[in-house]
């Protein structure tokens, strides 16, 4: 029993259902550092803490939200504190085949994916978020169709649990590029726990970049699971800037022939952070492709954790698949926990995974001071280049210019360099 | 210019140079020579800065100062300027944005106006012609994917961007052509100038049929053991460096 399921049980008691779904999660309690899912990443502190549920009407943003909002042009759906926000949001004269919608119809508060014991925030979720992000693009379009999510959280006197429940649907041959942010207007400690179902069908092609700059108090927990069609192309970049916790279980499964997911991601654990990501990519078709880069970089108390799964089923011949995590450890009492894991049943596989912890390389700096440079700008300009790397995934310079500022503005911030 | 006395250099506890003297006068080049593991890579390394290298004995005047109580940063903004023997490839950081950075660094700690990128790009086209260098090159990340050739011309374009007052290259010649070899010499005596020394560091005597040295100083075991005028590196090439060794002293 813990604080923070009670709380829920109480905060939440709505439907049948989802009482129901509650008890259960009350009565599995949270994973503990037994868990092999969750041994890095201890929920202790948070599950001494209670959460209320936000209030169903919408709180008002800001000018300096609405500009950062703003700074990325595209139709817009904006959900502050949980509640569907129509006056930020741009979704009038859509393209077609484009429906976005703002309320969860669809998924069933019962899931049996979340049955397992580390698996309780995904059946927290399913329990209690009413809203999310539901997009179906039915429509092959020539180019791709942009659309930009926005998740804003803000202080409202209480620390609230904001469940969202997203599914988006590409149907044949179609093509969305997907900016997804979470932002944060000012301090607080609230937990947001997001479930994402994608659905890819045959040769439809995802660009989805996750933006998270939560707030450094805030919680955050995502499951994301993808299930890729025959030449279906998904390519994701998640940059974890922000939260002070940030635990991410992103699945894909490659179920049609030839399906391609790149994933790239950079972990930013600075101050006190904490950053898991948690990789479980499925090659169950033949002729399928992964090619995950993580950066992780680990400053003052921060701590990231990083584990990158790959399966190969027996049949998935013809695969390949390619894995890097390298991470910069920037101070003594900051930690890093990689481990990348490849299991292979099938034939004919190329597939390779490394991973690395270390400091900047001395060669590199020296290089860059011989040249002039003062010491703290040379390490500034290594801290940059490495963790920008991961951009390259969009494959779209236009993307990249909407998205890199949000990572350069925090590596410049003083809890990185310092 | 440069004034190096009984200078004594430990690396990892073992002596590497031991009382190495030498002076260098603006508008002079001087070549050194000497066998592997006399302490050539050292001298260069001491020069600009390099971390691992200690000095236990002498002193280095350049241009009055103390040189070595400065960062590396500033020896190169004060003049100093290392070609080295294996540049290193920096993936993510764009060469354009090095250079700038660097020249700009330098320009800040000297007291000059920095330069626009409008300014820094006609600077860049001036000198790549100069150089025959195409500017594909300044696209890439710093020597990144570059051939042996490429890594060593994209130093001498750094050296005739930057335009040090001192200029040491570090095996400049190791691992190139014939071609390459020109193409850097030219592209050093296009940068000699009476305010301008070099200090052209060489295991062969190759390099010195296309760069004229003033004078050649032979670098056996931690000292300077020989010197003389360019028939040295003649005598060298003839004899061999165990020719030179027979004269240390034991």
């Amino acid at each position: 029993m813990t604080a923070l399921l009670e709380s829920l049980q109480t905060a939440f008691a709505g439907s049948a259902q989802s009482r129901q779904a509650l008890d259960e999660a009350v009565a599995i309690g949270l994973p503990g550092p037994r868990s092999e899912q969750w041994k890095y990443t201890s929920l202790r502190a948070l599950s001494a803490r209670h959460f209320a549920a936000p209030a169903s009407t919408l709180a008002t943003i800001n000018a300096d939200t609405r500009k950062t909002i703003a700074a990325i042009p595209a139709p817009r759906i904006v959900f502050v504190n949980g509640v569907f926000d129509p006056e930020n949001s741009a979704l009038t004269n859509l393209p077609a085949g484009l429906n976005i919608q703002s309320n969860n119809v669809k998924a069933p508060v019962e899931d049996s994916r979340f049955a397992a014991a580390h698996e309780i925030f995904a059946k927290l979720n399913t329990a209690i978020a009413s809203k999310g992000l539901q997009i179906e693009l039915s429509k092959a379009t020539g180019d791709p169709i942009r659309l930009h999510a926005v998740f804003v959280s803000l202080n409202s006197g209480h620390d609230l649990a904001i469940a969202y429940r997203h599914n988006i649907v590409l149907g044949e041959n179609a093509k969305l590029d997907l900016i997804e942010h979470h932002i944060s207007q000012d301090a607080h400690q609230h937990l947001s726990n997001h479930l994402c179902d994608i659905a890819l069908h045959d040769g439809a092609e995802l660009t989805h970049a996750r933006i998270q700059q939560d707030d450094a108090g805030a919680s955050q927990f995502l499951r994301t699971e993808a299930a890729l069609q025959t030449h279906a192309t998904y390519r994701r970049l998640d940059l974890e800037l922000g939260a002070h916790l940030s635990r991410h279980d992103l699945q894909i499964s490659l179920l049609g022939d030839g399906a391609n997911v790149h994933a790239n991601g950079s972990l930013i654990a600075s101050g006190r952070r904490h950053i898991d990501t948690r990789l479980d990519i499925r090659h169950i078709a033949k002729n399928t492709s992964c090619h995950l880069l993580w950066r992780g970089l680990a400053n003052e108390r921060g701590r990231a954790v990083f584990h990158g799964g790959i399966l190969i089923e027996k049949g998935a011949d013809g695969t390949t698949a390619h894995l890097s995590n390298k991470n910069l450890l920037l101070s003594d009492n900051a930690e890093i926990d990689t481990q990348p894991v490849l299991v292979i049943h099938a034939d004919e596989v190329t597939a390779s995974h490394g991973a690395t912890v270390g400091r900047l390389d001395a060669g590199h700096l020296f290089y860059l001071r011989a040249r002039g440079i003062p010491e703290a700008q040379a390490k500034a300009m290594l801290t940059n280049a490495f963790c920008k790397e991961t951009l390259q995934v969009l494959a779209n310079d236009e993307l990249v210019g909407l998205v890199a500022p949000h990572l350069e503005k925090m590596l410049q911030s003083t809890e990185v360099q310092a | 210019m440069l004034k190096i006395e009984n200078l004594h250099v430990r690396v990892a506890g073992k002596e590497i140079l031991k009382g190495l003297s030498l002076e260098v006068k603006a508008g002079e080049v001087h070549a050194i020579m000497g066998p592997n593991g006399a302490g050539k890579s050292t001298l260069g390394n001491v020069l600009s800065g390099r971390e691992g290298y200690e000095v236990v004995e002498g002193s280095v005047t350049y241009q009055g100062k103390n040189l070595l109580e400065l960062e590396p940063e500033e020896r190169a903004a004060e003049g100093v300027f290392l070609a080295f023997q294996y540049p290193v490839e920096i993936p993510g950081v764009n060469n354009t944005y090095f250079l700038r950075s660097a020249l700009n660094a330098q320009k800040k700690y000297r007291g000059e106006p920095e330069v626009d990128s409008m300014q820094f790009l006609k600077l860049v086209r001036e000198k790549l012609s100069v150089l025959h260098l195409k500017d594909e090159l300044l696209h890439r990340a710093v020597n990144e994917g570059f051939s042996g050739g490429e890594k060593k011309r994209n130093e001498i374009f750094q050296l005739a961007l930057l335009e040090p007052k001192l200029a040491i290259l570090d095996e400049t010649d190791s691992g190139l052509d014939i071609d390459a070899l020109k193409a850097v010499a030219d592209g050093v005596n296009l940068m000699r100038s009476p305010e301008r020394a070099f200090l052209v560091i060489t295991h062969y005597q190759r390099l010195l049929d296309y760069i004229k040295p003033d004078v050649v100083h032979v670098l056996a075991d931690g000292r300077i053991v020989e010197s003389g005028g360019p028939e040295l590196a003649l005598e060298l090439e003839a004899h061999g460096y165990s020719w030179v060794k027979d004269r240390v002293a034991p």
